[in-house]
């Protein structure tokens, strides 16, 4: 033990009596893709234990709304305009909403310490946590389809289409939601942009876009969950036209990744003050 | 112990949040740990402990000054902090939602071990720590200082030479803390790691630390063995009255030493030298002071005495307990 008495006082520095021995080896760099899957798993499981009465609100949510828009909508494309809308609905509030309060929660409570403590890239908390909150709308998102094609008497036969939605969707949704709580300087800002950002998509989303004054028409197209809810929508004509499907579906993706760069900025610049 | 082997030549200040007024939260502290010693901050709330470890962490970059880590520079390199801690925080929000063993797998995961490692570092842990049958309960769900311990166990899965615990025994029971100082000593024994500990407990501070810095406002204004600071106030010691109501003012003796105690409430504490601390005692266990005295103690100088002579800030900064 030692009983060296160190002359420690401030502004002294303390001479070296020995040879400073060579670095310690560093423990190995985490990498993206094993980190991204423990960091989703992990969040899977938090889902599972705290979200899924939630994932019940935000299902009846939508059917809900798809069973009072029955009385205003009379079928045809409006119809597939507030089933569309109600499916990703059920993507905005848990991907968007929910990821926003967790990052806000997260940043503000000093838990993103436990992150960026470990060597694990920006990307894969990110992520991680993103997919999986984009996974965890696949079985509300679905049950709400479903619903809404038996309500409204549309076709079941393009819903497979989900397969590249919710994904894409989620991506967006899921990335602005991250970053809005990365950067949201209050938990409190953070859950209001997310609530925000969530009744968009519920206004701008499930009713008919042609009603709208061509403002509200404009933020409509701003909106990232409005190429999702178009690419679902267009599945349910008679003979759909995949190009704008895949265009829509595309514009999704586009703002995914560029949501998820910011989302992944925003982390580094949060986790490190 | 072979010496100095890790060193923060630090020259560190920062400025706090700007809203308030500017706080030197730590300033101008030097350190110097050796490789293998358990090294403790001691200081009162607000002390500045905290944001020191944030700054050897990486997690904060300092204003002026350095960090070397066994050899790496932690403010040119902050990420490489990661991969050479391991730091136990205040916090545990980014694990309260998950199981106690799926908080370790994952850490372990995190810190690039594979998963069949992974589990068995976490299973090792667990077991050793008593928490294996906790194992499958959400940390929301446990007692605090269990969750504390799942987080000290999260801490300890993927092997690191250095440890930073930020009051890791905060709301522990005795044998949680007793795991906790065996798994801290297991790891110096057996693989020369290096603890750094964060605590405001003295008498943690005083049974568990090689040695121990003391922070006020800022600055290390004492750093040694704890026995060497204990020295420093030798030739001093406490003497604790508590009196049934209130202080047998009319007594002179008792009157005398009224501006030289710290009072509160029925309790007085002095601190004096040995003869006159004899001489006090005599005074109040015989005659009319008696009548009035509930109860009193003596006692040799404590960590918290040593803090409280070197003139730390707050009176009643450390919690003995």
């Amino acid at each position: 033990m030692s009983v060296v008495p160190a002359e420690v006082l401030p502004g002294s520095a303390l001479a070296v009596e020995e040879p400073v021995r060579e670095a310690a080896e560093l423990g190995p760099r985490t990498r993206l893709w094993p980190a991204l899957v423990a960091v989703y798993r992990a969040q899977l499981s938090r889902a599972r234990v705290a979200r899924i009465p939630l994932l019940f609100v935000a299902t009846f949510q939508s059917i809900g709304i798809m069973i009072l828009m029955r009385g205003v909508v009379d079928g045809g494309g409006e119809a597939q305009a507030v089933v569309a809308g109600s499916s990703v609905l059920v993507v905005a509030f848990v991907a968007l909403n929910l990821l926003a309060q967790y990052f806000g929660q997260l940043r503000a409570s000093g838990g993103l310490d436990h992150y960026a403590t470990l060597p694990v890239p920006p990307a894969a908390v990110v992520l991680g946590a993103a997919g999986a909150y984009a996974s965890f709308t696949v079985p509300g998102t679905v049950v709400t389809a479903v619903f809404g094609c038996v309500l409204f008497g549309l076709p079941l036969a393009h819903l497979w289409v989900l397969v590249a939605v919710i994904p894409l969707a989620g991506a967006a949704l899921a990335g602005l939601g991250a970053a809005l709580g990365l950067l949201a300087p209050r938990p409190e800002l953070a859950t209001l942009l997310g609530q925000l950002g969530m009744s968009a998509a519920l206004l701008l989303g499930v009713l008919p876009a042609d009603r709208m004054p061509e403002a509200v028409r404009f933020t409509r197209d701003l909106l990232p969950s409005t190429y999702g809810v178009e690419a679902f929508a267009r599945t349910f004509g008679p003979h759909p036209d995949w190009a704008f499907v895949l265009g829509d579906l595309a514009v999704c993706g586009g703002v995914g990744v560029v949501s998820l760069a910011v989302a992944t900025w925003a982390y580094r610049r949060a986790a490190v003050r | 112990m072979r010496g100095l082997t890790k060193t923060y030549p630090a020259v560190r200040g920062r400025r706090g949040v700007p809203a308030t007024s500017e706080v030197r939260a730590t300033d101008d502290v030097t350190l110097d740990i050796r490789r293998g010693e358990i090294f403790g901050l001691l200081g009162p709330n607000g002390a500045g402990k905290t944001t020191l470890v944030r700054q050897l962490t990486g997690l904060m970059r300092p204003d002026r000054g350095s960090v070397e880590i066994l050899g790496h520079d932690i403010v040119r390199h902050p990420e490489r902090a990661a991969r050479i801690l391991a730091y136990l925080g205040q916090e545990s929000s980014a694990l309260d939602e998950l199981t106690v063993s799926l908080a370790a797998e994952t850490t372990g995961r995190l810190r690039g071990l594979d998963a069949g490692r992974a589990r068995a570092e976490r299973d090792a842990v667990l077991d050793e720590l008593g928490l294996t049958p906790l194992a499958g309960r959400p940390l929301k769900k446990l007692s605090g200082g269990q969750r504390r311990l799942a987080c000290f166990a999260s801490a300890l899965v993927g092997r690191r030479p250095l440890l930073v615990l930020d009051e890791p025994t905060t709301g522990m029971d005795p044998v949680a803390r007793r795991a906790v100082w065996g798994a801290v000593d297991r790891r110096r024994a057996e693989q020369g790691a290096t603890v750094l500990l964060v605590t405001h407990n003295v008498i943690e501070a005083e049974t568990v630390l090689d040695r121990v810095a003391v922070l006020d406002r800022g600055r290390v204004i004492a750093c040694d063995t704890p026995t060497g600071l204990k020295e420093q106030v030798a030739g001093e010691v406490r003497v604790d009255l508590v009196w049934r109501e209130t202080a047998p003012l009319h007594v002179p003796e008792v009157a005398a030493l009224r501006d030289r105690v710290a009072e509160s409430g029925r309790r007085w504490t002095l601190r004096l030298a040995p003869e006159e601390a004899r001489a006090v005692v005599a005074t109040v266990t015989g005659g009319a002071a008696f009548a009035a005295l509930d109860d009193f103690t003596l006692a040799t100088p404590s960590l918290e005495d040593v803090y409280l002579a070197l003139g730390g800030a707050a009176q009643q900064g450390l919690v003995k307990a």
